[in-house]
């Protein structure tokens, strides 16, 4: 019996701790709709500098809980200057946008903290007075456990109080529910954007800080939470603090329960919880769904046109350049284009959903590893030939989509995207926990291209035939009666519906057609790569191809090809250097300063009228 | 607001220039060597291997380097990403033209190199990964692996664990490979010293993502009389510390893979725990002249004591220019020949490279811990030689890819 109150109180404690990370995630989403990938990192701050403060304030009663207090405060500082400094200048590019400018944060924070705080693990710092346990009919339960099952509440109650009592409180809640109409009732938008991140920073802060007696402070800390946080956030309601609270005690229980009946359970339990939650309830437990907003279309978003004359000419052009190079370039140059041109495709055909289907996907990755996996099991098993193995890849991936997109595709907007990242981290940890079938984390190695092939230049040829072809094929279906269909989809539902289009079947379908040419893209990457490991899946793949798309610019066709160019050339330059992360995410964020509307759309719309056809 | 974009361009366009012009100047007549590794995390295992191989370069370039011959180390990050390794090689290789590939922490990430290596007939000097796939399943021709094995650990592990009564065990391991061959290998030498053992449970925390007190819980309701412990790092310092709240050391025995290396149980500080049965590297006992040298030479150069990431990096380093010395040339096929059976000394004695399947017989340091001036130690410890802890030659041969 003891032990069974003690296992429910572990889960509640973990739950408090993963409350307060979220809690200020879901209050910046609610009213800014910020995706804000910081927030791992303002956590991972708090405790480093809650360390530091605990260590070098005078010993007394106090210091510890004033230690903590001083480095939420701080964290919410350094919130309200990226705030102040960064965000603000981006308000007018579209919110994804912003999702890219604060992974640029992330960087630079990591590099920072490794300058400042040393490359060393740190033991957090027992509370005093809560430094040993208290038994329960035999069972040892730590009294910080408790006092951490005490604070989250408490913290629920105060931003409760603060949110309906308090004139700013009633703002926010204006804010989450109306932006426009809050505005041109003569609120200072402004000011109130700044102090919501500030609370939502010092909540994070607070978060890192009062994990320090249950753990400490490690480098890892910002990328290993920030998944959690959103699935937290998402499973409760986004923008619903009591509906964070539910869903940190929801998934707190069911690990420390899981683990007894299923040991392995810790890597995917999570993500099958948001799943089945966001499958019955599509907007979160507690969340509301979305009020429509006021401005549906996407401001400056510019109808995408086929080719002009002149167009195509400089197609043509650059075209001839590819296929020229292996003249000139190097092996390693023409390695580093065949992985820019299979990057190119993958992220063609997140575009093609994200841009004209007006479906953003956080789990893209399900796709490209898929079609990665599946090339090398057929090749492994098998004995498939690569030709075989190429054709056969990307139509499984493509069943493997039309399976996921039939669930994602009854959601919209983040709840949408956040049930892509459920389905890949499912898919992930299946290629991660079946070592027998898959290799596990060690991969499948020896997959190699057929000896036709085996020349890199021949591969370079191959590789690039197959992407360039792909990504036409795609750009040509966005000019079928299918693609003007799904862009009327992406921008009037309502008027679809009314002339008796189905919808949801084609957003279904632009999934499949996503799913097949990434899963073209994994193919090829494997005989590329020569082996094939879960990472591919993982994650930070996903993201990289969002980041990519979000670089090139999501209004312009060209955007895939020269955001994964620019993308990855840049990673592979700058990691030649100290520090390197620091750069890369300074450059990407004066990036998203100079070329609010990505690279390829920012220098479109400024060259557009030399390709413009004379009329 | 235009005006700031405008000088975010210009901005953007110069540091594209600059970037592009970044060439470094390489001297004459070097032997390059493209060293890998996971710089950007993991940084208080990485940061001190990089000290580790640029001691030992320093030292040897200022002995006049090999064969006349200045060494030149190209280091790179790999971001903990094998497809962003494997570019990175490529790119030593063709771009670069070094001689061989060294480094490596991850398993994951040296197996991609292993295959690499075999691809392309490059010789890949493995420092770091402890898969035993990597020499044994995966091994080819061209690689070979410094640091003992997860299978040689666990091996000495538990040759000393089954001196211990202990008779109910249960298992705690990250989940993943590591985690997963450790206890495999631990099992099933253990087993086989000790048929009577059971193992009653087994827990497997998310790498880094572990929830301590759950497992503990989960641990302590299996009623286990010995512990064998695999995690480390971030999850080893919670795992520690709820475990002690919870009372659950108090009348179990633990074994600990890692735990007594620096990197690991130093962060613990009065914390750390005592009496468990780790590996690690008690570098401040250790009084032999060779390694009395090395700590010396390090702390002076860095103003910090070594860790474990120091001593393989010195190492692999120098194994690299016995082996240069010895072949005399940087044709692979030559350097592969001069690997296999090498012997070479090191801080913590001679080491061989067994021809049989590539693995060094660097072995490890195992004792217990103990608290001494507020800080995790080793105490009775011994040097255990790799040699002593790998499979007959039998079973070797059949456990390596053909």
């Amino acid at each position: 019996m003891g032990f069974y109150i003690v296992q429910t109180l572990t889960g509640l404690s973990d739950a408090s701790s993963l409350f307060l990370v979220a809690c200020g995630l879901s209050l910046i989403f609610g009213v800014s709709r910020i995706v804000n990938m910081a927030h791992g990192s303002f956590y991972m701050v708090g405790a480093y500098l809650a360390y530091f403060f605990i260590d070098k304030l005078p010993q007394g009663p106090f210091h510890f809980w004033i230690g903590i207090l001083l480095s939420a405060l701080a964290v919410g500082l350094i919130g309200m200057i990226v705030e102040v400094f960064l965000l603000r200048r981006l308000y007018h590019a579209p919110e994804l946008f912003i999702l890219f400018a604060t992974f640029g944060i992330v960087l630079i924070i990591q590099d920072l903290s490794r300058w400042l705080f040393g490359a060393e693990d740190i033991l957090g710092q027992q509370a005093p007075g809560l430094s040993s346990s208290i038994n329960i009919m035999g069972s040892y339960i730590p009294q910080y456990d408790i006092a951490l099952i005490i604070i989250a509440p408490l913290i629920l109650l105060g931003l409760w109080l603060l949110l309906t009592k308090t004139r700013w409180g009633i703002l926010v809640r204006a804010a989450t529910e109306d932006r426009e109409m809050t505005d041109a009732l003569g609120v200072n938008q402004t000011w109130l954007f700044t102090s919501v991140f500030f609370l939502g920073s010092f909540l994070a802060g607070l978060g890192g800080a009062v994990q320090l007696p249950k753990g400490g402070a490690d480098l890892l800390m910002d990328l290993n939470i920030i998944a959690t946080a959103f699935v937290i956030v998402v499973v409760g309601g986004m923008g619903s603090i009591p509906g964070a609270y539910l869903a940190a005690v929801i998934i707190g229980e069911l690990n420390a329960f899981g683990i007894l009946v299923f040991p392995q359970s810790t890597l995917v339990l999570m993500f099958l919880v948001m799943a089945v939650v966001l499958i019955i309830r599509p907007y979160g437990l507690l969340g509301k769904e979305e009020a429509p907003e006021h401005d549906n279309a996407p401001a400056p978003e510019s109808i995408i046109r086929p080719a002009s004359r002149r167009l195509k000419t400089a197609g043509a052009v650059f075209l001839a350049v590819i296929l020229a190079l292996p003249a000139v370039a190097n092996t390693f140059q023409l390695v580093l284009i065949t992985e820019i041109a299979l990057f190119a495709l993958a992220c063609m055909s997140l575009y093609f959903i994200m841009g004209p289907g007006g479906m953003v996907s956080f789990g893209h990755a399900a796709y490209f590893g898929g079609g990665a996996y599946f090339a090398a099991l057929m090749v492994h098993y098998l004995h498939t030939p690569m030709e075989l193995t190429l054709f056969l890849a990307p139509l499984l991936t493509g069943c493997l989509a039309l399976i996921i997109g039939w669930f994602c595709v009854q959601l919209s907007g983040v709840y949408l995207a956040m049930l892509t990242l459920a389905f890949a981290q499912i898919c992930w940890s299946i290629v991660f926990q079946w070592g027998a079938v898959t290799g596990g984390d060690d991969g499948l190695l020896s997959i190699w291209p057929s000896a036709w092939a085996s020349n890199k230049i021949i591969f370079y040829y191959l590789a690039m035939t197959l992407c360039i072809g792909g990504i036409l094929i795609l750009r040509h279906f966005i000019f079928t009666p299918f693609g003007y269909t799904l862009r009327a989809c992406r921008d009037s539902a309502l008027r679809v519906d009314s002339i008796g289009i189905n919808l949801k079947r084609h957003q279904w379908f632009a999934f499949s057609i996503a799913g097949i040419f990434a899963g073209l893209a994994g193919g090829l990457y494997v005989f590329l790569k020569g082996s094939i490991f879960p990472d591919e899946m993982a994650i930070s793949r996903s993201f990289d191809f969002l980041f990519m798309v979000l670089l090139g610019g999501v209004n312009s066709l060209f955007g895939p090809i020269a955001g994964s160019a620019a993308f990855t050339w840049l990673h592979d330059t700058i990691s030649r250097i100290n520090l390197w992360q620091l750069i890369l995410g300074s450059i990407f964020i004066v990036l998203v300063v100079a070329f609010p509307q990505g690279i390829a759309g920012s220098i479109g719309s400024r060259l557009n009228k030399y390709f413009r056809d004379p009329a | 607001m235009k005006h700031v974009s405008r000088i975010a361009a210009l901005f953007t366009l110069v540091t594209f220039l600059g970037l592009f012009c970044i060439t470094s100047a390489f001297a004459a007549d070097t032997i390059k060597i493209g060293e890998i590794n996971t710089y950007s995390k993991l940084t208080n295992f990485t940061f001190p291997y990089r000290n580790g191989w640029q001691l030992a370069l320093s030292e040897i370039n200022a002995a006049g380097g090999v064969n006349g011959k200045m060494l030149e180390v190209i280091s790179r990050d790999d971001a903990g990403k094998p497809g962003t390794a494997v570019t990175i090689a490529e790119e030593l290789v063709t771009k670069d033209k070094v001689a061989l590939l060294m480094g490596s922490f991850f398993s994951h990430i040296g197996l991609a190199l292993t295959d690499f290596a075999k691809r392309n007939k490059v010789l890949y000097v493995a420092a770091e990964p402890l898969s035993d796939a990597l020499v044994w399943a995966k091994g080819n021709r061209y690689t070979f692996r410094l640091r003992p094995s997860t299978y040689m650990q666990a091996a000495m592990l538990a040759a000393e664990a089954a001196k211990n009564p202990a008779k109910k065990w249960a298992t705690i391991a990250p989940n993943y490979a590591y985690g997963k061959d450790a206890v495999k290998s631990f099992k099933k030498v253990l087993k086989s010293l000790r048929p009577d053992v059971e193992f009653v449970a087994e827990q497997w925390p998310a790498l880094f993502k572990i929830n301590a007190g759950s497992e503990i819980q989960a641990l302590t309701a299996a009623k286990p009389d010995a512990v064998f412990n695999v995690t480390f790092g971030g999850d080893l310092a919670k795992f520690v510390r709820e475990g002690k709240l919870r009372g659950f050391f108090k009348n179990t025995f633990v074994v600990s893979l890692l735990t007594g290396e620096p990197e690991y149980i130093d962060p613990l500080k009065g914390e750390a725990p005592e009496g468990w049965l780790v590996t690690g590297y008690p570098w401040y006992e250790i009084k032999t002249p060779a390694h009395d040298k090395f700590a010396a030479a390090y702390q002076k150069k860095y103003n910090d004591y070594p860790r474990t990431g120091s001593l393989v990096g010195y190492n692999v380093m120098m194994a690299v220019a016995a082996m240069l010395k010895k072949a005399g040339s940087t044709d692979t096929e030559k350097m592969v020949d001069a690997m296999e059976g090498l012997t070479f000394d090191s801080p913590v004695g001679p080491i061989l490279f067994r021809k049989i399947d590539h693995q060094s017989t660097m072995g490890a340091y195992v004792g217990y811990t103990a608290l001494k001036d507020g800080k995790g130690k080793m105490v009775d410890w011994a040097y255990k030689d790799g040699k002593d802890f790998l499979p007959g030659d039998a079973e070797v041969m059949q456990l390596r890819a053909k």
